[in-house]
């Protein structure tokens, strides 16, 4: 007897995003099947890496992922530049966590200079990330916004208690912005609806379910990604139907695993190698979940996950 | 394909005996329809409709066990698509491949890297599970040689003969004789041969084909020849097409009640790139592999490979916990923070991990609550001031710290009278509401 191949057929489609300007723009999501399953519909837009730099000395990094960039993380700018131009960066995530009242507190203004200093230098698509302070990110990413008017970026992340201002700032300056909620399917389509019903145009938004590491909740993260994704295609379901962003390499280089010295964990392997394999392994999980964005860090991860993209696509 | 309790009502005597211990044989029929009774319990029915019951009832994916004793691994049994769904149940076994072109102290060496790989994480051993001889050298005496190596230097170990000489497999799997070993594989053109040396030897087969047309029908005929349990290979080495190639079979065997597809998988990832070979293992871990073939095991490829299949094989309805006693973090002195929390994993590893970062070594008592979060815990009476108190008085912690204060979660503030009232002469602080905010909470003590 023959096999006959149960193939499905998806009555959604995921909305494709394009962000940036000219022939450095790039477009993300907009097919209409699970991740990587082309075999059954289409998948036009491979996923897209988002180097992650940030405006003030990665002091806080692991060694591992500080080490590549010693000589140009003390600048953004030069930062940005390497990214693009050594590292072939497709797009870049600058995070303005200096602006965190209990880090640097940098001001607004302070912002706005980096960002314009930024955009100034690159050419590649910008994402523009607060501190992760709601209260703070609603007044920098005003802000920020402005100063990067029609440039077509990303800004985020509006959350449920800042979602307005920061919907409001992309929505009056052309850009796209992330919806983050916590790790629950409801919440983020809450936060969709939301921010949809101020009239911002719902494929303008990129939902982040919340990353969670290897070894630290990405089942959760996994899973959440997993069910919006069969909401987006099998329901139809019009707001779910947004590219989701994993998070990764904030989260994964915050875990035990990532930093512990061989010296003091022997049994657990090389401690360049284990840091790179735990970023590249939880953006992997990601990819296959349903993450059309990814934010990461190290080169070797990055250049690896490109590969395997190049493997699965 | 499961039958309805109409269906099986057709097969059953309908005489409504009541020996069954059911009241009529339609009640007997919903039962065995929703596995609730077994058809043993009716002593009329007939062998023809019992055959048709058993098939009916069987797993959509067969159960196989491979190897033997505490090292074996159990196979298949897989009931759904999503893990949201229903808990994926049997983890998938990670192979390292031992080519025979090797030295004896080469594949020693291996031999060795495999029985000490093994981890503790989260109260679950994990190792690497399997070792794969391969006829690299297309020399049966040099399969036989590296597999005699092999039994005596990893006797536990659960090994694949990977060969498509049927002789040479015969003479290399004899060593693992009544260890439940693999042999791979059968293919179109050796499949009676194969057939005969798997079922001499009680080994798995595996079947090795050009695509999903040709593995349907070879397992077809194979089972036609008497091999019941295989491992499936596809062919798909492709991340692209294992992806597709996994789903479909997965798909067929659970929603379509295909039996041809309804076996473990077994996928090879070798690539030149270990980073890059650990990142198609993982598409494997999360897309239906039952077997992962690997060319190296490098201890930092093994951690996080284990912790990513541990991750996607947890019941997704049971929390996972982390065992109720005083963790210390990083090494702290009579002097430093002493911290309450509940067992759920998630809220145990965020709590320490923010802990971690704000390099303040501490205390962080872990309080069982049947793996619940701190607010979900107290509103189910779980984490309440006198199981606090009686917690924190039979951990013995008070010998450690003379200072006898203890950090509350802040969702908890409400607890903090109350349980100083219990614990007399500590001193109750609430801490932060969120983990991420311990860093600022500990600076600005």
């Amino acid at each position: 007897m023959a096999f006959t191949a149960p193939k499905e057929t998806y009555s959604g489609k995921v909305y494709s995003v394009t962000i940036g300007s000219g022939d450095r723009e790039v477009t993300f999501g907009g097919e209409n099947v699970l991740p990587f399953h082309a075999f059954e519909g289409t998948a036009p837009n491979r996923p897209v890496i988002a180097i992650e730099i940030q405006d003030v000395p990665p002091t806080d990094w692991a060694d591992t992922v500080k080490k590549p960039y010693e000589a140009v993380s003390g600048d953004p700018v030069t930062w940005a530049k390497y990214c693009q131009d050594e590292l072939k960066a497709k797009a870049i995530a600058l995070r303005l966590v200096g602006t965190h009242p209990d880090r640097e507190n940098r001001s607004p203004e302070d912002a706005v200079k980096t960002v314009k200093d930024v955009l100034a230098a690159v050419q590649v698509p910008l994402i523009i990330l607060g501190s992760n302070h709601a209260e703070k990110d609603a007044s920098i990413l005003v802000a920020v916004a402005e100063a990067a008017k029609d440039k077509n970026c990303i800004i985020g992340k509006a959350q449920e208690a800042n979602y307005k201002t920061i919907a409001a700032a992309a929505m009056a300056n052309n850009h796209k912005i992330v919806a983050m909620s916590e790790l629950d399917i409801n919440l983020s389509k809450q936060l969709n609806i939301l921010i949809s019903q101020m009239g911002f145009d719902k494929e303008k938004i990129i939902t982040d379910p919340m990353c969670s590491a290897l070894g630290y909740g990405i089942e959760y993260t996994y899973s959440v990604m997993e069910r919006i994704r069969l909401a987006a295609l099998t329901q139809n379901d019009i707001t779910m139907q947004q590219p989701l962003l994993g998070d990764v390499g904030m989260y994964a280089w915050k875990v035990k695993e990532a930093n512990a010295p061989e010296a003091d964990l022997p049994h657990w392997g090389a401690t360049e190698e284990r840091g790179i394999a735990w970023e590249a392994e939880t953006a992997a999980a990601l990819l296959i979940s349903g993450a059309g964005l990814l934010i990461m860090r190290h080169p070797k991860a990055i250049q690896t996950i490109e590969k395997l993209i190049d493997e699965l696509v | 394909m499961a039958l309805s309790g109409v269906e099986i009502f057709k097969l059953l005597p309908k005489t409504n005996c009541k020996k069954c211990g059911s009241p009529t044989c339609l009640a007997f029929a919903m039962k065995l329809a929703q596995r609730q009774a077994s058809i043993d319990s009716c002593p009329d029915v007939s062998e023809e409709a019992k055959q048709k019951l058993g098939e009916a009832s069987a797993p959509p994916i067969r159960p196989i066990t491979f190897g033997a004793g505490d090292k074996a691994v159990k196979m298949g049994e897989e009931t759904v698509l999503f893990r949201h769904d229903k808990k994926f149940v049997n983890p998938c076994a990670f192979a390292v491949e031992i080519k025979d072109t090797l030295s004896e102290d080469e594949i020693g060496k291996i031999c060795r890297q495999v029985l000490e790989s093994e981890m503790d994480r989260v109260g679950q051993k994990l190792r690497i599970d399997a070792i794969m001889i391969s006829n690299a050298s297309g020399d049966a005496g040099k399969l036989d040689a590296a597999a005699k190596v092999v039994s005596a230097q990893a006797a536990v170990v659960p090994v694949i003969i990977n060969t498509t000489n049927p002789q040479a497999a015969d003479a290399a799997v004899k060593h693992f004789a009544d260890k439940k070993p693999i042999i791979y594989g059968a293919n179109a053109s050796n499949a009676e041969a194969m057939s005969v040396v798997a079922k001499a030897n009680k080994a798995t087969l595996g079947i090795v084909a050009n695509g999903l047309d040709e593995l349907s029908a070879l397992t077809e005929k194979i089972k036609g020849l008497g091999v019941e349990d295989m491992v499936l290979d596809s062919g798909a080495r492709k991340a692209k097409d294992i992806v597709e190639h996994n789903t479909l079979i997965r798909r067929a065997a659970i929603k379509k009640g295909v039996k041809t597809v309804g076996y473990p998988i077994i996928n090879f990832m070798q690539r030149e790139d270990s980073m890059l070979e650990g990142l198609v293992a993982a598409v494997g871990v999360a897309k239906y592999a039952s077997i992962i073939v690997m060319s190296s095991i490098e201890k930092w490829k093994n951690l996080a490979l284990f912790t990513l299949r541990q991750n996607i094989y947890t019941d997704p309805q049971v929390p996972m916990q982390v065992e109720q006693k005083i963790y210390n973090i990083g090494e702290p002195k009579p002097e430093s923070p002493l911290f309450i929390t509940t067992n759920f994993s998630l809220t145990y590893f965020i709590v320490s991990g923010e802990i971690e970062n704000s390099k303040v070594a501490s205390r962080l008592a872990v309080m069982d609550c049947e793996g619940l979060s701190v607010l979900t815990a107290w509103a189910a009476g779980k984490f309440t001031a006198s199981k606090i108190a009686q917690f924190i008085q039979e951990s013995g912690v008070e010998k450690d710290v003379p200072h006898k204060e203890l950090i509350l979660p802040g969702y908890v503030a409400i607890l903090s009278g109350a349980v100083e009232e219990k614990l007399p002469g500590w001193k109750i602080t609430v801490g932060p509401r969120e983990a991420n905010a311990i860093p600022a909470f500990l600076k600005t003590r």
